[in-house]
């Protein structure tokens, strides 16, 4: 389809793969991810993925290629490498592939050949996955690639709660990460998947995601990147196939210089009473955004909304904000409203008037400003959120 | 002696851009003083009360003392710093930011005092919502007013603190600018009430267009600004009399009269 080439964000092939190495050693398994160094899991809870494993069901932990620590301490679900869950349940026919096909792009194939592991993640049918599993997809090597392959399942009328964190370790300054996730939301069931990227600053990033969602389900995306990230390329797509599916995607961002993010979110309705919403917060302070956001109406009465605002602090930086609103039928209910533009004088003169100096006030609206009030986040999550952008360095916006 | 005043402003002239609006305003507020202006709409009171906290977007010849220190360069904050507290006519919107957050960033005083004025001030549902996101216009007053008692300046400049504020609330505006003032305190077991009422030393400028304001607060003086200078100074119950019977019409008048006299002195 023609289409189908237009909506490309970008040529694909763009990053010069080669500098890239494939190959690394094996880790050792952990037996308790406390044991980590304390560099590591300061580095782990700054992406929201807690060492204690306090209030989670369950962790998972691959550390470049090598899956070193996975439990689950709650029987509803499921949290395993893809490649184990391959060998447990027949190569996974019903899920592998079927959202984001490996010939999608260069990114999707090369995942394909070169899979080391990845997340496989279940709830079980009417399971509550309250406290979240977490997944850490780690990077300890500077110039290597990792490519993994996250299938997660909802079963029937489950609720499933995931935090995933990727990061690099410190001393590592660039390398690759493409991820191929697949997500499943069977009738009824909600998935709240939360997502934080904690890269080194030359890190090039391609995750590759789709999404589908059955009737009555729910699918809610969270999307946090506060670090620097050189090449961060990405746009899931959620397709609402039944009746009264709902899917919310949330992204916060925060471009410093030197950082290029290609960061959309699509959704396509195609059911009686599906909605869907696309928010996002940008700050450059010297980075580049495109925010894009696509919602496809394919179904009388959907209704849907997309929302991006942007706040750029530097004449280097630059936002752009590209939503589109596609409808191939008549009767839906979709808008968009977008805005970008600096801090307003009048209210770091507003916080200044009260004490603050020139610096607090512009850190304290910043930090407003990413301070997206996300729906239906648990709360220990939401105050962690608070928490990453408070710690958020603003002293050089 | 310049530090008997708490604030002394000579000869002002404040321009936005090539426009020249205040043209040598000269105001000299006494420690413990309160002093009001009237004037109509446009005549400069809010460039005023701006120019005093140091705002940008002005060009500010002339000299603004505050406690005998001569603060007309310094940054907004440090004004704020030392001692000196506004209240918005049209403050803006924080989005994402918790009004308890702003106000326990900036607040000088402590303890439960936040606890105690946002009750009094039918504020505690507030504290959590975003700074003066969907605030009604008596919100947005009280809020600025919670904001300022917390914040406990000496020199306290109210732009109009009682504009879209309905007539219930007029009252509880009043009663809570004057514990701002510190004209109300609390009874303290060290201090008898006189000497507590001594003590009080902080002054205030409230611009009001409609004087209401001043059913509830003491004022010491009055002034009339027209055209961006100071029209006149008297008693402010005479004064806010003659505008309620007469309009500005009148004080114009006045104006006017007194302009071309000087001109024919001169001439
Ligand atoms: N930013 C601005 N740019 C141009 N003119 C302004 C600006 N702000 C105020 N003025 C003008 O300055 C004059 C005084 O305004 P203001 O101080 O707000 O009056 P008041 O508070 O007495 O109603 C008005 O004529 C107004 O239009
Ligand atoms: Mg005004």
């Amino acid at each position: 389809m023609s289409k189908e080439k237009k909506d490309k964000p970008q040529p694909a092939g763009d990053l010069d793969l080669t500098i890239y190495r494939e190959e690394t050693k094996e880790h050792p398994l952990l037996d308790d991810l406390s044991k980590l160094s304390p560099e590591d899991r300061r580095i782990l809870l700054m992406t929201g993925v807690d060492p204690s494993g306090k209030e989670r069901s369950g962790s998972f932990f691959q550390k470049d290629h090598s899956v070193i620590h996975c439990r689950t301490d709650f029987d509803g679900a499921e949290i395993m490498s893809t490649t184990t869950a391959r060998e447990k349940y027949d190569g996974l026919t019903e899920y592998w592939g079927k959202l984001v096909p490996a010939d999608k792009d260069v990114y999707t194939r090369r995942a394909e050949e070169h899979q080391e592991h990845g997340y496989y993640i279940r709830s079980l049918p009417g399971a509550d996955v309250h406290y979240p599993l977490q997944a850490c997809l780690y990077l300890t090597e500077d110039k290597l690639a990792q490519d993994v392959h996250n299938i997660v399942i909802a079963e029937e009328a489950s609720n499933l709660n995931i935090i995933t964190g990727c990061a690099t370790a410190p001393g590592v300054r660039s390398g690759l990460h493409v991820g191929v996730s697949e997500f499943f939301v069977k009738k009824g069931a909600t998935i709240s998947f939360t997502m934080i990227h904690n890269w080194a600053e030359e890190m090039a990033v391609r995750p590759r995601s789709a999404v589908i969602v059955e009737e009555g389900g729910t699918f809610i995306s969270n999307y946090i990147c506060l670090v620097p990230a050189k090449d961060l390329q990405m746009y899931p797509a959620a397709t609402l196939k039944g009746k009264g599916a709902v899917a919310t995607f949330n992204s916060v961002l925060l471009a410093k210089p030197g950082s290029f993010m290609d960061v959309g979110s699509r959704i396509i309705l195609q059911g009686e009473g599906c909605r869907g919403e696309v928010i996002s917060r940008v700050v450059s302070t010297g980075g580049t955004v495109i925010a894009r956001g696509h919602l496809v109406g394919e179904y009388p009465g959907i209704r849907a909304h997309l929302e991006c605002k942007g706040l750029l602090l530097s004449d280097k930086g630059r936002i752009h904000a590209i939503p589109e609103l596609e409808g191939t039928t008549s009767d839906l209910e979709m808008s968009h409203e977008a805005a970008v533009g600096k801090i307003a004088q009048e209210e770091v003169e507003y916080l200044m008037a009260r004490g603050l100096s020139e610096q607090e006030a512009t850190a304290l609206i910043i930090k407003g400003f990413l301070s997206l009030d996300i729906v239906g986040l648990p709360a220990d999550l939401k105050k962690e959120l608070e928490r990453m952008i408070e710690e958020t360095d603003t002293e050089a916006m | 002696m310049l530090d008997e005043f708490q604030l002394a402003v000579k000869d002002l002239h404040v321009s936005i851009g090539k426009k020249e609006i205040l043209k040598g305003v000269n105001l000299q507020i006494k420690k413990g003083e309160v002093h009001a202006i009237f004037g109509p709409n446009g005549s400069g009171k809010t460039t005023l009360l701006n120019a005093l906290m140091g705002f940008e977007g002005y060009t500010v010849k002339g000299e603004i003392f505050f406690d005998g220190k001569d603060i007309s360069h310094l940054p907004i904050n440090e004004r704020a710093r030392l001692g000196i507290g506004i209240s918005f006519q049209r403050p803006p919107v924080i989005r994402g930011v918790k009004l308890q957050r702003l106000i326990e960033t900036s607040a000088k005083k402590n303890g439960n005092a936040l606890e105690k004025y946002a009750k009094g001030l039918n504020l505690v549902d507030f504290l959590e919502r975003e700074v003066n996101v969907g605030f009604s216009g008596g919100e947005i007053k009280r809020a600025e007013l919670l904001q300022l008692i917390l914040q406990d300046p000496d020199l306290v400049l109210l732009d109009e603190p009682e504009s879209g504020v309905d007539l219930e609330n007029i009252a509880l505006i009043g009663e809570y600018t004057n514990y701002l003032l510190g004209k109300i305190r609390e009874p303290n077991q060290d201090k008898t009430m006189k000497e507590l009422h001594r003590e009080r030393k902080k002054s205030g400028l409230i611009i009001t267009h409609t004087g209401y304001i001043l059913d509830y607060v003491d004022v010491d003086v009055g002034y009339i600004l027209m055209q961006g200078q100071i029209a006149c100074k008297a008693n402010p119950r005479d004064m806010l009399h003659t505008i309620r019977e007469c309009g500005f019409g009148e004080c114009f008048r006045c104006f006017r009269e007194e302009e071309t006299s000087v001109k024919r002195k001169k001439g």
